[in-house]
């Protein structure tokens, strides 16, 4: 065990750092929720990109840095430290682009992954169906093959960032006698098929931050297939392995929360010592975010020299979506009655963006497999216990 | 960065734990509640040809030389199977002590620590009681900062009985005059330095604890039918215990740095074994809870092994400082001015 940065790693953070610091917009960007803010964060990824910064853990070929785990969690204590953008394309960057490198063709390949990388094609994802939630094998939606093209019919929800993104990733049902896992196949959409309708869908804070796609004899040709016919449930279990869930939530993001809760206590202590359970809950959402960091280089440390990742990575999410959900809750708390001002409000002062992170955090327990389905496969899977 | 155990680390880790929990079972453990000590001096003698009481005993004093992280995981194991004999205080606590008082003490006593002849407790203020005063051949007493090496015929030691029949707790009165070994700033240094590695013992065993009783839950719901079925196919049991493993899983990487910061890091040890502590102690407290749950009125009962374990846990986490005292040094650190916190800070 040795808990130091090797020389390589301190200048990689130095020169990440001093990148950052020079081309960090000095203006946060507007949400990615709204037309002009998305526009203005496709704009940041094609920056990233020229720096090199894009995507670190790509090979160089690709335009990235071919960096390992630890780089990468340094990447991202950077980038959170510099208050950098959210990442736009992060379905793409982050969950599609590792399963194209693993199962594409390589005119797959060349075909999608600079351009992801530029952030000219922004993705979205297609799993959820109206009736395929939590139960993602029931999915309905079809792809018929004709010919070279695959003619596609149904419905997908909750598809984060649909509404303004080029493209959609996802699993249609490509036998028709199949049941359940089987039959299922792995299906890149161009968003502007005719056929498909997009109806934006309003989030907690009314801005159309997902979207339900219809799609009505959609046709796509049989080279958008990623991997083999009936093959997509594997495929697609690729995309939920711990690396993606890594770089998706970093522990970066949460010690940054963690370090802006304790400063907000720390601006507030007058009042918000009258509650001591708020103190208490401060202390511990920065051990947590700690902890979370501790287990994640241990964890990187361990696969980057040759160990297995097993059953216990399914606690990751739950930790996480936890830590942020308490964190916020108690931001709230300590704001009292600021607390439901919209930041522009005149008695807002100080809120930040306290309220955003506070909505955005209902979502953690229920994206990205749900905490109760995490919790049982953490039960079955890793302790063993009975179905 | 290298947040790994090294092959020896965990080859070791696995021969103790095959031995412990081959010998040191529940059975085992019951018989030792009634008799007069409750300690085993055979067993203290295999510990002993192990190389586990002189692990920490400098070579030069026919020890291992080696350090608390690479004893960290073997205290897991000896929380797995709740150890009563005193080797986790003795080999993270009393024998460091003894190498920082250094001199004709240490020279006289560390061999027969580490050749299992002796044994050597220490024993802070902060603590109230000190665990295993009874089977001490050398007693270091700590009161006010001021340090005492006292042998048997120089204190008494009144029982103070614990919940947990397998600890021995006593409060001890200096009999004869002893002057003090050690005072002043490098006693109050070597209190700070003692009270974290009880406190790192602590964690790690109550990770140990932790583990044993998911284990022993996951096996009770596995078998025990109701309606028909296993109750550990139950979502609403499956949770209790998928909470705990959440819990467990993120408290063993604090545990490890912990021990690595005592080794390597003094100026942060207080910090990193306060976070350990309470996240060991915490999972192990969840453990208990849950698992009770779990075994219904069994787990009520002195019968079933469940409270073995869980009143260790619940001992381990109020003792070598409190949730409060570690807690408060968690919060002198993030809440000093100009703390450096957040993204990029963990590893300094």
């Amino acid at each position: 065990m040795q808990l130091a940065f090797t020389e390589q790693q301190q200048a990689f953070r130095k020169e990440i750092r001093e990148w950052l610091a020079a081309n960090v917009p000095a203006e946060p960007l507007k949400t990615f929720d709204t037309e002009e803010g998305f526009q203005q964060h496709r704009e940041w990824e094609a920056t990233l990109n020229e720096g090199r910064w894009g995507m670190v853990t790509w090979p160089e070929e690709l335009g990235g840095r071919g960096c390992d785990l630890i780089e990468w969690l340094i990447f991202e204590e950077e980038y959170y430290r510099a208050g950098a953008p959210l990442r736009v394309n992060q379905n793409g960057i982050f969950l599609l682009g590792p399963t194209l490198m693993e199962y594409g063709t390589d005119e797959q390949k060349a075909r999608f992954l600079p351009a992801m990388a530029e952030g000219r094609d922004i993705w979205a994802q297609g799993w959820s169906e109206p009736n395929a939630g939590s139960d993602m094998a029931a999915i309905r939606s079809t792809a018929r093959l004709e010919g070279d093209k695959y003619i596609i019919n149904g419905q997908k929800t909750w598809s984060t960032r649909a509404v303004w993104a080029d493209w959609l990733f996802g699993m249609f049902r490509t036998d028709p006698d199949s049941q359940r896992h089987r039959g299922l196949t792995f299906i890149l959409v161009p968003l502007n098929s005719p056929g498909i309708t997009i109806r934006p869908i309003p989030q907690l804070d009314g801005l159309p931050g997902f979207a339900e796609i219809f799609f009505d004899n959609v046709e796509v040709d049989v080279s958008n297939r990623l991997g083999d016919e009936g093959a997509g449930w594997a495929v697609a279990m690729a995309t939920a392995g711990f690396e993606r869930g890594l770089m998706l939530r970093s522990p970066a993001r949460f010690q940054e929360t963690a370090r802006r809760l304790v400063e907000l206590y720390r601006e507030n202590e007058a009042t918000a010592s009258a509650d001591p359970a708020i103190r208490e809950a401060v202390i511990r959402a920065w051990m947590d975010a700690e902890a979370y960091c501790l287990s994640t280089y241990q964890t990187a440390c361990r696969l980057s020299q040759g160990g297995k990742i097993g059953a216990e990575s399914s606690t990751n999410k739950i930790f996480w979506s936890e830590l942020d959900q308490a964190m916020h809750a108690t931001a709230m708390s300590i704001l009292g009655a600021r607390a439901e001002l919209l930041p522009h409000a005149p008695a807002a002062q100080g809120v930040g963006r306290w309220l955003d992170g506070w909505l955005f955090s209902q979502s953690g327990p229920i994206y990205a497999g749900t905490n109760e389905i995490q919790r049982n496969i953490i039960a079955e899977r890793m302790l063993g216990m009975p179905r | 960065m290298d947040f790994t155990f090294s092959e020896d680390q965990l080859l070791f880790q696995e021969t103790v734990r095959s031995f412990l929990v081959n010998e040191i079972t529940p059975e085992r453990l019951r018989a030792g509640w009634d008799t007069d000590t409750g300690r085993d001096a055979a067993l203290w003698q295999q510990l002993a040809e192990m190389g586990l009481t002189g692990l920490t005993v400098p070579e030069e004093h026919d020890g291992l030389g080696m350090s608390a992280l690479d004893f960290v995981l073997l205290a897991q194991e000896c929380g797995y199977v709740a150890l009563p004999e005193p080797l986790v205080n003795s080999v993270l606590v009393a024998v460091p002590a003894l190498v920082d008082l250094g001199g004709e003490l240490a020279a006289e006593w560390l061999p027969k620590v580490a050749a299992g002849e002796a044994r050597v407790v220490a024993g802070l203020e902060q603590n109230l009681v000190v665990e295993d005063a009874h089977v001490a051949d050398l007693l270091l007493l700590e009161r006010s900062g001021q340090w005492f090496a006292l042998t048997p015929d120089q204190f008494s030691a009144e029982r103070n009985e614990s919940i947990d029949p397998g600890r021995r707790l006593f409060s001890v009165t200096v009999t004869g005059n002893a002057e003090p070994v050690l005072s002043g700033e490098a006693g109050d240094r070597l209190r700070l330095a003692s009270l974290n590695r009880g406190a790192l013992g602590c964690a790690a065993q109550a990770l140990g604890l932790a583990q044993r009783m998911i284990d022993l839950s996951v096996q009770y719901t596995s078998e025990r039918q109701q309606f028909g079925k296993p109750i550990g196919s139950f979502q609403a049991v499956k949770h209790h215990m998928a909470n705990v493993a959440v819990r467990l899983e993120y408290a063993r990487a604090p545990v490890a740095r912990a021990a690595y910061a005592m080794d390597e890091d003094a100026a942060g040890a207080s910090l990193a074994v306060a976070q350990a502590k309470l996240a060991a102690c915490e999972a192990a407290n969840l453990a208990a809870k849950n698992s009770i749950q779990v075994h219904g009125a069994m787990g009520y009962t002195w019968e079933v092994d469940l409270h073995i374990f869980m009143k260790k846990a619940w001992a381990l986490a109020n003792t070598w400082g409190d949730a409060g005292y570690h807690k408060q040094q968690v919060a002198s650190v993030i809440f000093a001015e100009g703390a450096a916190l957040g993204a990029g800070s963990t590893f300094r």
